[in-house]
């Protein structure tokens, strides 16, 4: 087989893992913009939220067994999406007692809008997440396990004695569920009274509330919902890795180069760009050593800024 | 109050107070645990300085202050690992490092703004982790040198590294105060709080965010480079981590942004609590010292969301034991000429300068057009401004009026025609260049600087015509004089009416001694009385040799004032002349009252 050959192999398998792995952090992304990009606050501890995802699913799965009736097979799903509604009502909760009381309209004549409080009170929301997970939970790595994870669909052979590509199991229906909850998101923001009220809530709160929307209520649902989105992706994820309670972390960054890569606002370019970050990190182990994936995401991401500052997908050029 | 020596006189003797207690309380305490937190309570407020600098002053959220704090470990580390060359040389060249790293990261990123601005600096010290890790310098050890070890600067008493410690934050203070005092600090200050409005001024707010960001990266490197020297071990994670560049924005935020002390107050409470924590209870409940920091600093931002440093501040002026400096009036700076006698000076020294009525152009806009997607807002417009003149531009509403001052100015560049200002292109110059070579300028939507007093307001657009500070203040207050606000000189400019904030604006754009005022609907929103005595300003600062040139959409205060009017429509001209011909050409009673109006009148 050629050099070109192997290349070409190579090229599709980075690619079929980018876009399942995209698909999740597309996920990811799209809860994130319903914080950052809708309501415009810089979220520390999203990370932190997927984290608390993934160890819902995990105890719902694993550890206390509560959906072990389902089997290896369904179990982990079931498990990452019912992560989806208890971490609803922490979000929801969290806004409510503390998010709420640094954000909103009240905030905006602070100086720098109130940034400096939002961002440390999230800090502190974070520092308290990954430590009480530390407590609760131990630092010991766990993981889902389902025998999906070391099955693979075969694509191919494309050529005569190839390689076919692989597609994980366990990874492809993950990617295939998060695609299906991100639909369904989108259906309802555009067609659900609750929807469309979170979306006037959010453009421009101030003519929400003349329309006798109730803001507060809005933004409250929508960080539960951005917490939830989030939440069940950490549940998608930890199916195919194992983590521990730091593991937050190493997604934020991620979650935040997919919205601004897909541009401020944009739910739907929210979801493109986290598949672009995962097309990206995957993509670039074909030339750069394995430890710099994320480099390169980081490159890609500041190159994006620059040069398009809305976004891929972004309508407006705003840049503040 | 900014360039005060009573306030540098009284920060000077604060900051020596503090390296006493500071000294005082690493020589009471005991054992090397204690001597290490306090030691790490120097470096954090150090960093919290740099931090500061660039975030607080200057208002740019940074997310990645890790980068200057690893380049300046590693720096450190790599020079004496590989090359055996001590710290006392290295921690220079971890300086150094960190001037270079802020000019190559404040290059591309100064692009962006807020949220931006902040993510992207989260995104270089993360990349930076990634590549050591990469390149193999997963944990590097300093080697321990017993035959020399002052020459390499290891001790065995940890307090010496207390001393160290403390050293570089006395100097981190004696910057901020220098920067606080200085134009550096206000010009910062005017940048963050209003970014076109300093520009407009004669603010080259480019090159003061990137001396910002190299004094900040020059502090962060250093600390990290003294960091490496403490700690004996630097890994990719502690020096380039989230939490690193957290920590140095928390310090901050907690103790108070933007202020000289916040940084010194966050790293004194906030260090010692975590480190106590992790000590008492870490081995038994892994975590506890987290959640507990977290929740203090979640108690602390909700009861004092500017940082503590206001609350104090608050309670000690409250109970009678703090006054602010400065408020108690400001002097005016050249005593025996009573302010009167000063606006007749000032008016007869300008006139002796160039011939007002000399006659000769001294603005020309030629064929000047402006495109915003399919919308023409300016179509082929020329006109000329002569020296000494009070030109009118008038014109109803979104018939381009300001877009024209946009172009002209520099905040926008046009999509085709010349400008000449006294033979010069403006074309593709910045408003602070514009500025620098004679035009000021006033704004719609007033753009004051909030938060700062009505003299500092008008000392930032003082800095563009002033060789150094004093020279500033002077001019400020010269100008404050002419637009008759010299009495409350003091006062914060949030509190102003409606006139008074177009005063200081004219205030502003005066002080920067400019040859041609732009004045933006400097009328709008006034009662008539109001627009009486601003009128008079207006004719008064023409008397003293500045050429105005003045929007509005007003016809009647215009028709006394102006020489001359140019009409827009539609972003074209369609009359200009002698006010009197002009509001009787049919073109400008149709785009002022209609079509139809016309119609009905003639019929």
């Amino acid at each position: 087989m050629s050099a070109t050959q192997i290349f070409l192999e190579n090229f599709l398998q980075a690619l079929a893992v980018g876009i399942m792995v995209g698909g999740i952090y597309g996920l990811m992304c799209l809860g994130l913009s319903f914080i950052f990009g809708i309501m415009r606050v810089i979220n520390f501890a999203q990370g932190d939220f997927m984290m608390l995802g993934m160890y819902a699913a995990f105890y719902l799965v694993t550890g206390f067994g509560v959906l072990s009736f389902m089997g290896p097979y369904v179990g982990p799903f079931a498990g990452a999406i019912l992560a989806g509604p208890i971490l609803f009502v922490f979000g929801f909760y969290l806004h409510k007692f503390l998010v709420s009381r640094v954000t909103g309209i009240r905030v905006v004549s602070a100086e720098a809008e109130g940034h400096y409080a939002q961002l440390i009170l999230t800090l502190g929301i974070a520092l308290i997440l990954q430590n009480g997970a530390l407590l609760l939970f131990k630092s010991q790595p766990v993981s889902i396990r389902t025998p999906l994870s070391i099955r693979a669909w075969e694509l191919g052979p494309f050529m005569t004695d190839g390689m076919p590509v692989l597609f994980n199991q366990s990874r492809g229906i993950a990617c295939i569920l998060a695609i299906a909850v991100a639909l369904g998101l989108f259906v309802f923001m555009r067609r659900a009274r609750l929807g469309k009220s979170l979306r006037a809530a959010a453009d421009n709160p101030e003519a929400a509330i003349y329309m006798g929307i109730d803001v507060d209520r809005a933004h409250r649902i929508a960080f539960g919902i951005g917490t939830a989105i989030t939440a069940i992706a950490g549940g998608l994820v930890a199916s195919t890795i194992s983590f521990q309670p730091y593991v937050g972390i190493e997604f934020v960054v991620i979650m935040y180069a997919g919205v601004v890569l897909g541009g401020l606002g944009s739910t739907m370019g929210a979801f493109m760009g986290g598949m672009v970050i995962g097309l990206v990190q995957q993509m670039s182990t074909l030339f750069l050593p394995h430890q710099l994936q994320n480099t390169a995401i980081f490159a890609v991401f500041i190159l994006i800024m620059m040069f398009r500052p809305q976004g891929l997908f972004g309508r407006t050029s705003e840049r503040a | 109050m900014w360039g005060d020596p009573r306030r540098t006189r009284r920060a000077l003797v604060i900051i020596c107070l503090v390296a006493l207690v500071y000294v005082a309380v690493l020589y009471w305490v005991e054992g090397s645990y204690y001597h290490s937190m306090i030691t790490l309570v120097g470096i954090w407020a150090a960093m919290g300085i740099s931090w500061n600098i660039l975030s607080g002053y200057g208002g740019m959220i940074s997310f990645g202050h890790a980068s200057f704090f690893g380049l300046g470990a590693y720096t450190v580390a790599i020079l004496f690992i590989q090359l055996g060359i001590t710290p006392w040389i290295g921690i220079p060249v971890a300086t150094v490092v960190g001037v270079v790293a802020a000019v190559l990261i404040g290059i591309p990123t100064f692009r962006l703004r807020g949220h931006y601005f902040a993510l992207a600096m989260l995104a270089y010290p993360l990349a930076l982790l990634y590549i050591f890790e990469w390149a193999g310098y997963q944990e590097e050890a300093l080697p321990k040198r017993d035959d020399a070890s002052l020459a390499f600067v290891q001790f065995t008493d940890h307090r010496i590294y207390g001393l160290l410690a403390l050293a570089l934050l006395v100097i981190g203070l004696l910057v901020s105060l220098r920067i606080e005092q200085s134009r550096f600090g206000l010009s910062l200050l005017a940048t963050k709080q209003n970014e076109p409005a300093a520009e407009a001024a004669g603010i080259n707010t480019w090159a003061w965010k990137m001396r910002a960001i190299m004094v900040s990266g020059a502090i962060g490197s250093t600390v990290g480079g003294l960091y490496a020297v403490v700690l004996l071990v630097v890994t990719p994670n502690t020096v380039f981590g989230v939490l690193t560049s957290a920590l140095a924005l928390v310090v901050v935020l907690f103790g108070g942004v933007g202020t000289l002390w916040g940084p010194v107050i966050g790293a004194a409470i906030l260090i010692p609590l975590s480190e106590t924590l992790r000590a008492e209870y870490g081995a038994m409940l892994p975590g506890i010292d987290g959640v507990a920091y977290g929740a203090a600093i979640i108690f602390v931002i909700l009861a004092a969301p500017d940082g503590i440093f206001w609350n104090v501040r608050d309670w000690l002026i409250k109970r009678g034991w703090y006054t602010r400096p400065g408020s108690e009036g400001i002097e005016p700076p050249a005593a025996g000429t009573s302010d009167a006698e000063k606006v007749e000076q000032l008016s007869s020294m300008r006139r002796a300068e160039p011939a007002p009525s000399g006659g000769a152009t001294m603005l020309e806009v030629n064929g000047i057009s402006k495109q915003f997607g399919g919308l023409r807002a300016l179509d082929n417009v020329t006109l000329s401004v002569t020296e000494g003149q009070i030109l009118g531009i008038i014109g109803p509403n979104g018939a381009g009026k300001t877009t024209l001052f946009n172009v002209m100015n520099g905040f926008m560049p046009p999509n085709g025609g010349e400008i000449r200002f006294l033979g010069e292109s403006l074309v593709g110059k910045k408003p602070h260049q514009v500025c620098a070579r004679g035009i000021g300028r006033t704004f719609q939507v007033v753009r004051a600087f909030p938060r700062m007093s009505i003299l500092e307001n008008v000392v930032v657009g003082a800095f563009a015509g002033s060789k150094d500070d004093d020279e500033a203040r002077a001019l400020a207050y010269d100008a404050l004089v002419q637009v008759g606000l010299a009495d409350m000189a003091g006062a914060l400019a949030s509190g102003l009416t409606n006139e008074q904030f177009r005063l200081m604006e004219l205030g502003r754009a005066v002080a920067s001694k400019p040859k041609m005022l732009m004045l933006d609907e400097t009328l709008a929103g006034l009662g008539a009385i109001e627009i009486e005595r601003l009128l008079d300003v207006v004719r008064r600062l023409r008397e003293s040799g500045i050429t105005i040139v003045i929007i509005e959409h007003t016809m009647q205060a215009m028709v006394r004032l102006a020489d001359e009017f140019v009409v827009l429509d539609h972003g074209a001209v369609i009359a200009s002349g002698r006010p009197d011909d002009v509001v009787k050409d049919p073109a400008v009673i149709e785009a002022y009252l209609g079509k139809k109006w016309m119609e009905r009148a003639a019929g």
